[in-house]
């Protein structure tokens, strides 16, 4: 990014082509993404994405704050998906602690990933179509999605920021009426994601703007780190919550959908098949929601109850120095990694002992991703890098940080 | 709440499949392990880095075929004062390994590893804007965070968290 040189420059290479600049503002972009291309009529010879404008240096600030504090730092980087951002981070510093969370905290952190997936879908859904054209798409998701921010409004007191996460279990128990608030959504999302395939899956406009478009084969995605649906849209066969389960993801049962083709239509149809899966595991983890505490057994790290801190001095003395001093983490280093709707989220955290953080960085799944563009669009028409943008589901909050 | 002590003696952990390959081929390469916390760390000799990355991608029984991430910690004002991170990950055997480098704080430059995974490219981008680190061979070694015209590398530890004033 730059406000005064103008960066990076990219001359052109022949005679015959010349420079576009699409974006910062552009409606097709997602956020304040520049992407410099090189023309030869409608063909894209070279393409190169620009980012930077939404850098505000999240991990620095980091650096210069207690443990428990990094919490609403975290949803800020992706908004579309709090939760999993939460989730991974303190999934990071419960390893680096060693701290046991009990299994109903678990369960709900399940849930509550699994309706931020689906939340964060409906917005790529609703946006994807829009930029391609199909405009009614997105009233149809922004429903479903305000319910599910409903829910976490619910839950966290927040639509968006939600930071219900916390080190040793979630913040609050859920309030009366929640769980069948969910069941409800559960029970009729199946029918809405039918209405969303009915406008989109089998209309011929909208398989011509995506079919055989952006392509991009299984070798390339690895070797450009591509994470999630854009990797499995190429037909490899990998997804965290599966083959690396963390927050007993182990104990439920779910496909991982793959395409084979590689374009935008086999990661259109991995999201929406995501989709189905998420309500399942929603469902699956309101039926065995286990019984018990919502937060670990952990004085010193997670904050006592609030009944308590009125009326006992011990925990008052916690609650003081915890809000005041923080908790020291015993010196380590963990990268802790989650599939986010986007990929691989990923948090690497240094601790030197102290009750602060000594080095956390986010491994963005849509920093990597972003990537894979130019070899997506490199000799292709200019109209489908929109397509492509989308495809890939980028969030500029996140890659910039 | 008991954490297992972290062991760093590479006898004990020789059966992993990236420490075989690695001595297997040049046992002066590896500066030294670590295996705390379930994650394994290996800390790689500076030349060494590139092939030993080559090497294990191509591993045919565990392939590290997947860059994860490449980060940095810097530890000012002690010498070596940058440990470059990278995490790799095998797709098919689902296994993760971190390999660090250890760098001087005097112009501090590393082997570019966009020869072997060109998604590295983004990532060692940020870590030359944030730390300063050049990476030899790179394609394209500009600030991509920071705007161009920027001074200094605000990840480092001796830049103020406001910044320069």
């Amino acid at each position: 990014m730059a406000h005064m040189t103008p960066t990076p420059v990219l001359e052109p290479g022949q005679d015959r082509t010349m420079i576009l600049n699409m974006g910062p503002q552009h409606p097709s972009t997602h956020g304040v993404l520049r992407v410099l291309l090189e023309i030869d009529g409608e063909t894209v010879v070279r393409l190169m994405p620009d980012i930077g404008f939404l850098h505000t240096g999240i991990e620095k600030t980091c650096e210069a704050k207690f443990y428990q504090q990094v919490v609403p730092l975290t949803d800020r980087i992706d908004y579309l998906c709090p939760m999993t951002n939460n989730l991974c981070y303190v999934l990071a510093v419960e390893k680096l602690l060693g701290l046991e969370i009990p299994e109903k905290a678990q369960w709900l952190r399940v849930l509550l990933n699994e309706l931020t997936r689906i939340n964060s879908h409906l917005v790529w859904l609703g946006t994807h179509a829009m930029d391609i054209g199909a405009l009614t798409v997105f009233l149809y998701c922004f429903r479903e999605r305000e319910e599910v921010l409903k829910m976490f409004e619910m839950v966290a007191g927040q639509r968006m920021m939600t930071s219900y996460f916390r080190v040793g279990g979630v913040a609050l128990e859920p309030p009366l009426g929640f769980f069948d608030r969910v069941r409800d959504f559960a029970g009729y999302f199946p029918e809405r994601i039918d209405q969303y395939e009915n406008l989109l899956t089998g209309n011929p406009i909208w398989l011509m703007r995506t079919k055989g478009v952006a392509h991009m084969t299984a070798e390339d995605a690895i070797a450009l780190g591509a994470t999630g649906p854009t990797l499995r849209g190429s037909g490899v066969d990998i997804d965290l919550r599966r083959d690396m389960p963390y927050s007993s993801y182990e104990k439920f049962q779910f496909k991982v959908p793959v395409s084979q083709e590689g374009d935008v239509f086999a990661r259109y149809m991995c999201r929406v098949q995501e989709l189905r899966e998420s309500v399942g595991i929603v469902r699956q983890a309101l039926d065995g929601m286990p019984e018990g505490r919502y937060k670990a057994d952990a004085p010193g790290i997670v904050l006592p109850d609030r009944e308590k801190m009125k009326t006992q001095m011990e925990s008052l003395i916690y609650h003081f120095k915890i809000i005041t001093e923080g908790f020291n983490v015993p010196a380590g280093e963990v990268y802790q990694a989650v599939e986010s709707p986007r990929g691989e989220m990923g948090y690497y955290i240094v601790s030197d002992g102290t009750a602060k953080p000594y080095r956390v960085h986010m491994r963005s799944a849509c920093f990597a991703n972003l990537q894979t563009l130019s070899k997506m669009c490199e000799g292709r028409l200019l109209a489908d890098v929109v397509a492509a943008i989308g495809s890939i589901d980028i969030v500029l909050g996140e890659i910039d940080r | 709440m008991a954490l297992a002590p972290a062991i760093t003696d590479i006898e004990q952990l020789k059966e992993h499949p990236a420490i075989a390959r690695l001595t297997a081929w040049n046992a002066s390469a590896i500066e030294g392990v670590k295996f705390d916390r379930d994650e394994l760390t290996i800390y790689v000799e500076r030349g060494a880095l590139r092939e030993a990355c080559a090497l294990l991608r191509e591993d045919s029984a565990c392939p590290f075929n997947f860059l994860s991430d490449i980060t940095c910690v810097d530890w000012y004002p002690q010498e070596p004062r940058f440990e470059v991170v990278y995490h790799l990950l095998s797709i098919p055997k689902k296994e993760r390994v971190r390999l660090k480098v250890r760098l001087n704080s005097g112009s501090p430059a590393l082997e570019s590893l966009t020869s072997i995974w060109p998604g590295a490219n983004f990532f060692e981008r940020e870590v030359f804007d944030l730390f300063g680190i050049r990476f030899t061979g790179h394609p394209y070694l500009r600030r991509i965070l920071m705007p161009e015209d920027w001074e200094g590398h605000p990840m480092r530890k001796d830049y103020p968290v406001e910044g320069y004033r």
